[in-house]
């Protein structure tokens, strides 16, 4: 048995017997590294000597009975959270050289209860992606079948998890990009309520939209995780003041009394047969499971592409006018005036999609724009939230593909951005509505690609997604399935 | 809608981006193109709905109006590519 290949839950029994160290499972990780990350090209930043402390300081913690609830759990991190003393880039030339004078609130949470951190993994700059091929430093492989995208823009979290290069890792979500990837590499991606997890020190991409979650081996995992990370922050202006349920309490497998609600507009034109095959399967195991099925409809789906390219790029735009060359990051250092500065630095620090993404934001809230397309995308926001507090009054839960298609091979779209907006057009509601979202394997297609099943319950209701999600796992025999390196 | 490479040529300025002629070029073609699938957004009858900016029902977020531990002009000052020990560098602006 590979130690890098168990799940939280299980080293934290081997750890508690006695049977293995911190320091043990982590030098296990890094050996799983050396060997696999020259295919896979997960990690932007390894943190080997800092994790290894750390790790030695969890086991004298746990020697003495003071180890917290991830004590000695070596984790990944997507390199858009900040991480005190340990490069951060979000994938970005401009910020190569960027080391936060401070952690994230998930970072202090997760120090706090013990977690040691292997390092800091791939995405897509700014996380504006969704197959990880807009990242400066490289484009991370789907294990499963290396020329293969792994997904965005969360990819290289999904890639270390699905690699056993970590025991589970953080992603966040903006329009997908927990669920996609790890849909794509067959591992449990779980987005949490827009509001229960603090976004404070997370590099902001669209301010209203984004969400850190954790990427898991399994279900478990997925509840362990979430625990540790959610509850309110003063430091965050739009972290929710709820409390914070026993999600362990989630963890049972029966759906007796639950209403799984089937939205037609996500099984429409262009869902590829073998995941509509494969997901409609998952919905049959939830009715053996004891829950009732019905049909529901979330008419505005179809438009929440169209309004997420308006009002992320606009939040994108000014959240990203801080990279000035000044304070952090790339600086042109030949610029003779203030206003070159700017030009040159942010021209040569970001890449071809975080400019398109600009352009497209600066222009949407121009004069003479603002109402055609910001005021138009944040209304229709608003019939997208009323689609699912209607849905939510039929069902306690939505099932549907995460994504349209399996992965799509590297390089394949890269010339057109339009379609790849597209592909992410069953997990943009969520983020457009704030409510939860999870990404549960479910079978693979014929190519032996995985394919992720999408969960979604109304805002708070991430307790329902874990139960539904752990039922899938104990029926279905997906989860805990391993690619071939 | 459809976009000209002068309107690029605009909002890149007023981005605080240069684009090469090549990048001007294809931008505008990717954006006529993004732009003109944004126009489905047209099809929708949104008379008397009101926006949406936050999903959650969260107004202004006060807390108290006390000191406390933030970052040292050290820390602040340690990621800057130009800083004289005490400020950030920028050109001369007047």
């Amino acid at each position: 048995m590979e130690l890098s290949s168990l799940t939280i839950h299980e080293v934290q029994e081997l750890l508690a017997r006695g049977e293995a160290s911190s320091v043990e499972v982590t030098e296990a990780v890094y050996a799983r590294m050396a060997a696999v990350e020259p295919k896979v090209a997960a990690y932007i930043t390894e943190n080997r000597d800092e994790a290894l402390a750390q790790a030695a300081q969890a086991d004298e913690r746990r020697a003495a009975g003071t180890g917290g609830a991830l004590c000695g759990v070596p984790l990944a991190i997507k390199d858009v959270i900040c991480t005190k003393g340990l490069r951060t880039t979000a994938g970005s030339r401009i910020l190569e050289n960027f080391v936060p004078p401070y952690d994230a609130t998930v970072m202090e949470k997760l120090k706090g209860a013990g977690a040691v951190c292997l390092g800091k993994v791939s995405m897509d700059e700014f996380a504006m992606g969704s197959g990880n091929e807009n990242c400066a430093f490289g484009t991370p492989h789907n294990p499963w079948n290396l020329d293969y995208i792994c997904g965005g823009s969360s990819g290289g979290s999904a890639a270390a998890v699905a690699a056993d290069e970590c025991l589970a890792a953080l992603g966040s979500d903006t329009g997908g990009s927990i669920r996609q990837p790890a849909s794509h590499c067959g591992m449990v991606g779980l987005k949490p309520t827009y509001g229960r997890v603090s976004r404070f020190g997370l590099l902001a991409f669209a301010s209203s939209l984004d969400q850190i979650g954790p990427i898991t081996k399994d279900v478990t995992d997925a509840a362990l995780l979430l625990q540790a990370l959610a509850g309110y922050d003063p430091r965050d202006s739009t972290s929710a003041r709820v409390e914070t349920p026993d999600y362990s309490q989630a963890l049972v497998e029966g759906l007796a009394g639950l209403t799984v609600g089937v939205p037609a507009e996500y099984f429409g034109a262009g869902l590829d047969p073998e995941v509509e095959k494969v997901v409609r399967h998952g919905i049959a195991t939830l009715q053996d499971a004891g829950a009732q099925v019905r049909e529901v409809s979330l008419p505005h789906t179809e438009y929440g592409v169209a309004a997420y390219y308006i009002i992320a790029p606009a939040e994108a735009s000014s959240n990203l006018a801080r990279y000035d060359g000044v304070r952090y990051g790339r600086r042109d250092m030949d610029a003779d005036s203030l206003v070159d500065l700017y030009r040159r630095s942010r021209s040569q620090g970001f890449g071809d999609e975080v400019k398109r993404r600009i352009l497209i934001g600066t222009y949407a809230l121009s004069s003479g724009y603002y109402d055609a397309y910001y005021k138009k995308a944040s209304q229709v926001r608003t019939l997208i939230v009323e689609d699912y507090k209607d849905a939510f009054r039929q069902c306690d839960v939505l099932v549907s593909p995460v994504t349209p298609t399996p992965a799509w091979k590297i390089g394949d779209k890269v010339s057109d951005p339009l379609s790849v907006y597209l592909s992410d057009l069953l997990t943009i509601p969520a983020n457009l509505a704030g409510v939860p979202g999870m990404s549960v394997p479910c079978g693979f297609s014929s190519a032996g690609l995985p394919i992720g099943i999408q969960l979604q319950a109304s805002h708070f209701s991430e307790a329902i997604l874990l139960r539904v999600a752990y039922t899938l796992e104990k029926r279905l025999g997906v989860v805990g399935k391993k690619p071939a390196l | 809608m459809s976009i000209s490479k002068e309107e690029v040529l605009k909002v890149a300025n007023l981005a605080r981006l240069e684009l090469s002629s090549e990048e001007t070029e294809s931008m505008t073609e990717q954006l006529a193109t993004i732009l003109g699938y944004v126009d489905k957004l047209g099809e929708v009858d949104c008379q008397d709905v009101e926006p949406t900016t936050h999903v959650l029902a969260i107004n202004n977020a006060f807390r108290a109006d006390e000191v406390k531990k933030s970052l040292s002009q050290e820390e602040a000052l340690a990621n800057a590519p130009l800083a004289n020990g005490e400020a950030f560098v920028v050109p001369r602006i007047i």
